[in-house]
C-alpha cells in the first residue's frame, strides 16, 4: 500500500521505520525516555516497531516487560509520575483489555483526583486493528474505549509521517497519549522528513479536496476512502476525505467547516460501528449550525457488531471495503442530487 | 524498670532520638485524634461520601514512615489518612480536603480516597484496592533510572495481596532489583472477608517467596518492630539490593466503611484487638526508657488537640472551589 500524495521530495520510510526513528530521536535526545513492552528488546517487538532499538540504548532504555500488561502499564504510569517518560508498547490493542485498571482509573484520572499537582506525561501504543488472519482476540479496535475517558488523548496515524510526528508531538506533551496504530499500515511506505517535527494532537487533515460528499475517516479506513473517492471522481462525485487523527480531542473545527461546504457526511471506521466515533461526529455535526447545511441523511460506515472472524473472506466481510464506501457515497451524492 | 544492657533496648529505644521518638508518638496521636475528628465530622454532616478509618493502625503507618525522608516516596490506599501523616501532611489542608474546600490538598477534587500531599512524597490514596502496587514499582524505576536514591514505600491491605497487580509488581520489582520496600497492613479483613477464608497461604509474608525477596511478618501494633523491619529493607533497597515484603499485622477497630454493619466478627474479637492498643503502647515504651514523662504525655496531647480543633475550623473556613471550574485540571495545560 502506498500514500497517494504528490511526489514531495522527501525520502520514503515505513510506517513501522518511522515511528522507530521517532522513538530514537527521544532516546537520544531526552535521557528521560525509555521504550517499555513485551518482547520489544532483542526480539525487536512483535511487529519490528522497535527493530534494533536495544543495540544502540541498551536494555535499560528499551526495557522488556514480562506478560504483565497490568503491571507493566502501572510501572509506566508511577514511571511517567515520577519523572521518566516511558513510552509503552501493548504487543496488541486487545491486551489493553487487561491493564484497562491502570490507564483508565489511574493514569487518566490521577491528575484530576490530585487537584492537578501532578502530570502523567505518559505514551502508549497499541497495535490494532483486523486484517491478519489473528481473528477476534487480536484485531480488535478499541480506540473508542478510550476515546470515553476524560483525560486521555487519543490519536490514529493514518501514514508514517504522521506515526512520527504524532509519537514526537505525544512525547511533547504532558498528559498520557495513546496512539493507535493500525498493524496493516506498518509497511506502508510514504515520505517522512528527516529530524524531529511535531504533528498536532488536535487537528485533523484534509487528504483530498472535494465538494459533493465530506468522508470522515480514521486509520486505514482514510486510505480505502481515498481509493474510493479516486473511482468516484471518474463518476463525477468530488468526494473530501477529512482524515480525523485526533479521536480525543475531536478537530470540530476542520469537520464542520466541510460538511457546511458539501451538506453530506459519511463516516468510516474499522471499530464495531455501534457506539462508535461515527456517532460521535454525527452527532457533533447534528448538534451544530453545520446541520442545517445537511442536504442527505448522515451514513455511518463501521464494523459489524461481531467479533473480528478467523476465516479470510468473512474478515473482510465484517469491516468496511473500498466499493462498500463507493457505493455507500454514490448514494448518498445521488440521493441528493 | 528498664533493661540497662543497650543490645536489650527495643530497636526505636537504640536507634532513634528522644525528639525523633516523641515525634513519632506525637503523630500516632495526630492520626488518631484526626480519624476521630474525621468521624465526627462525618457524623455531623460537615463531610459527604464516604471514608475509612485507620483507627487501631497508626503504629504500621508512623513505624514505617521512620526511614523516609521527604525525598522518598509512598503510595497509600483508601484507608490513607495515616500514611499521609505519617509522611508529613499538614492535616489543615487534610481536613478542608475533606471538606471538599479549594485549600485541600487535592482543591476537594479527591477527598479522602485520593489524599496526596506529593510535596512530601506521597503519591497518593488509591481508590482502587492493589492500584498503587505497579505505580510504586514505577517510582522505584525512576529513582533507579535518574539516581536520585530515592526508595518508594508501598502500603497496601491484605485484600491485595490477592489482586493481580500484587503478583505482576512484586515480580518486577524483583527481576529488576528495584528500591521499594512492600507494607501490607494486614488488618484481617478485606471487607467483610477474613484473610483465613480469602488468601492461601498462612501469612501473607509468605508471598514473598514466590517473587525470591526477604518476606517478614511482624505485630503491627508494636512500633519498635515495624520501624525496625521497614528501616531494614530500605537501608537493602538503598543499597541496590532490591525490593523486601513486610507483613504488618493489625487490626482496625472500626468498620471498612460508613456502610459496615460489623456482621463479620465479634465483639470479642474486637475487644481483644483494642486492648493492643498501639498508642498507649507506644507512650508505655516510651515511659518505660524515660523517653517521655506523663506531662510530657498529657502536654502532647493537649497540643495535638488543638491543632485537631484549629485544622476543622481552617476547613470549615475555607473556601469551596468555583463550580465553574469543575473541569478544570483534566489536562495539564500548555506552557504556551
Amino acid at each position: 500500500m502506498n500514500i497517494a500524495v504528490v511526489d514531495s521530495g522527501l525520502r520514503e520510510l515505513s510506517y513501522a521505520e518511522a515511528i522507530r526513528e521517532a522513538m530514537d530521536i527521544a532516546l537520544a535526545t531526552d535521557p528521560r525516555v525509555v521504550l517499555m513492552g513485551e518482547d520489544i528488546g532483542v526480539y525487536g517487538g512483535a511487529f519490528q516497531v522497535t527493530g534494533d532499538l536495544i543495540d544502540k540504548y541498551g536494555p535499560d532504555r528499551v526495557m522488556d516487560t514480562p506478560i504483565s500488561e497490568l503491571g507493566g502499564a502501572g510501572v509506566a504510569v508511577g514511571a511517567a509520575l515520577t519523572g521518566l517518560r516511558p513510552i509503552f508498547e501493548f504487543q496488541f490493542s486487545d491486551f489493553a483489555t487487561l491493564a484497562m485498571e491502570q490507564i483508565v482509573n489511574q493514569a487518566a484520572k490521577l491528575r484530576y483526583m490530585l487537584g492537578g499537582a501532578v502530570s502523567v506525561p505518559l505514551v502508549m501504543r497499541f497495535p490494532a486493528g483486523s486484517g491478519t488472519g489473528a481473528a477476534a482476540q487480536h484485531s480488535q479496535s478499541l480506540e473508542a474505549w478510550f476515546g470515553h475517558v476524560p483525560g486521555l488523548k487519543v490519536v490514529q496515524p493514518s501514514t508514517p509521517q504522521d506515526a512520527k510526528g504524532l509519537l514526537l508531538a505525544a512525547l511533547d506533551d504532558p498528559d498520557p497519549v495513546m496512539i493507535f496504530e493500525h498493524k496493516l499500515l506498518y509497511k506502508m511506505r510514504g515520505p517522512v522528513p528527516e529530524g524531529a517535527y511535531w504533528v498536532p494532537l488536535d487537528k485533523a487533515e484534509v487528504r483530498r479536496t472535494g465538494t459533493d460528499v465530506t468522508v470522515v475517516a480514521t486509520g486505514i479506513m482514510v486510505h480505502k476512502a481515498l481509493e474510493a473517492a479516486e473511482v468516484l471522481a471518474g463518476e463525477g462525485i468530488a468526494a473530501e476525505v477529512i482524515d480525523l487523527r485526533s479521536i480525543r480531542p475531536l478537530d470540530r473545527d476542520t469537520v464542520l467547516a466541510s460538511v457546511r461546504k458539501t451538506g453530506r457526511l459519511t463516516c468510516v471506521y474499522e471499530a464495531v460501528k455501534t457506539l462508535g466515533i461515527g456517532a460521535e461526529v454525527s452527532a457533533m455535526v447534528a448538534e451544530s449550525d453545520a446541520f442545517d447545511y445537511l442536504d442527505a441523511p448522515i451514513v455511518r460506515l463501521g464494523g459489524a457488531d461481531s467479533p473480528i472472524p478467523y476465516n479470510p473472506d468473512l474478515e473482510r466481510a465484517v469491516v468496511p471495503q473500498v466499493p462498500d464506501i463507493i457505493a455507500a457515497v454514490r448514494d448518498q451524492a445521488r440521493g441528493a442530487l | 524498670m528498664p533493661d540497662s544492657n543497650p543490645e536489650n533496648l527495643p530497636f526505636a529505644i537504640r536507634h532513634y532520638s528522644p525528639d525523633q521518638l516523641r515525634g513519632a508518638l506525637r503523630k500516632m496521636i495526630l492520626i488518631r485524634k484526626f480519624e476521630e475528628g474525621a468521624e465526627d465530622s462525618y457524623t455531623r454532616g460537615l463531610i459527604h461520601g464516604t471514608m475509612h478509618l485507620s483507627i487501631g493502625q497508626e503504629a504500621c503507618a508512623v513505624g514505617a514512615c521512620m526511614a523516609l525522608s521527604d525525598d522518598d516516596k509512598i503510595t497509600s490506599t483508601h484507608r490513607g489518612h495515616g500514611h499521609c501523616i505519617a509522611k508529613g501532611a499538614d492535616v489543615a489542608r487534610m481536613f478542608a480536603e475533606f471538606f471538599g474546600k479549594e485549600t485541600g490538598y487535592c482543591k476537594g477534587r479527591g477527598g479522602s480516597m485520593h489524599i496526596a500531599d506529593v510535596a512530601k512524597g506521597n503519591l497518593g490514596a488509591n481508590g482502587i484496592v492493589g492500584g498503587g502496587l505497579p505505580i510504586a514499582v514505577g517510582a522505584a524505576l525512576s529513582a533507579k533510572r535518574l539516581g536520585t536514591g530515592a526508595v518508594t514505600a508501598c502500603f497496601f491491605g491484605d485484600g491485595a495481596n490477592n489482586e493481580g497487580a500484587f503478583h505482576e509488581a512484586l515480580n518486577m520489582a524483583s527481576i529488576w532489583a528495584l528500591p521499594v520496600v512492600f507494607v501490607c497492613e494486614n488488618n484481617k479483613y478485606g471487607m467483610s472477608m477474613s484473610t483465613e477464608r480469602s488468601t492461601a497461604v498462612a501469612a501473607i509474608a509468605d508471598r514473598a517467596a514466590a517473587y525470591a525477596m526477604p518476606g517478614v511478618s511482624v505485630d503491627g501494633n508494636d512500633f519498635s518492630a515495624v520501624a525496625e523491619t521497614v528501616e531494614g529493607a530500605v537501608a537493602r533497597a538503598r543499597a541496590g539490593a532490591g525490593p523486601s515484603l513486610i507483613e504488618a499485622v493489625t487490626y482496625r477497630w472500626r468498620g471498612h466503611s460508613k456502610s459496615d454493619r460489623n456482621r463479620y466478627r465479634t465483639k470479642d474479637e474486637i475487644a481483644g484487638w483494642m486492648a493492643q492498643d498501639p498508642v498507649p503502647r507506644m507512650a508505655a515504651m516510651l515511659r518505660a526508657h524515660g523517653v517521655l514523662e506523663d506531662e510530657g504525655l498529657a502536654a502532647l496531647e493537649a497540643e495535638v488537640a488543638d491543632e485537631i480543633a484549629a485544622a476543622i475550623q481552617f476547613a470549615k473556613d475555607s473556601p469551596a472551589p468555583r463550580v465553574d471550574h469543575a473541569t478544570r485540571d483534566v489536562l495539564t495545560p500548555s506552557a504556551a
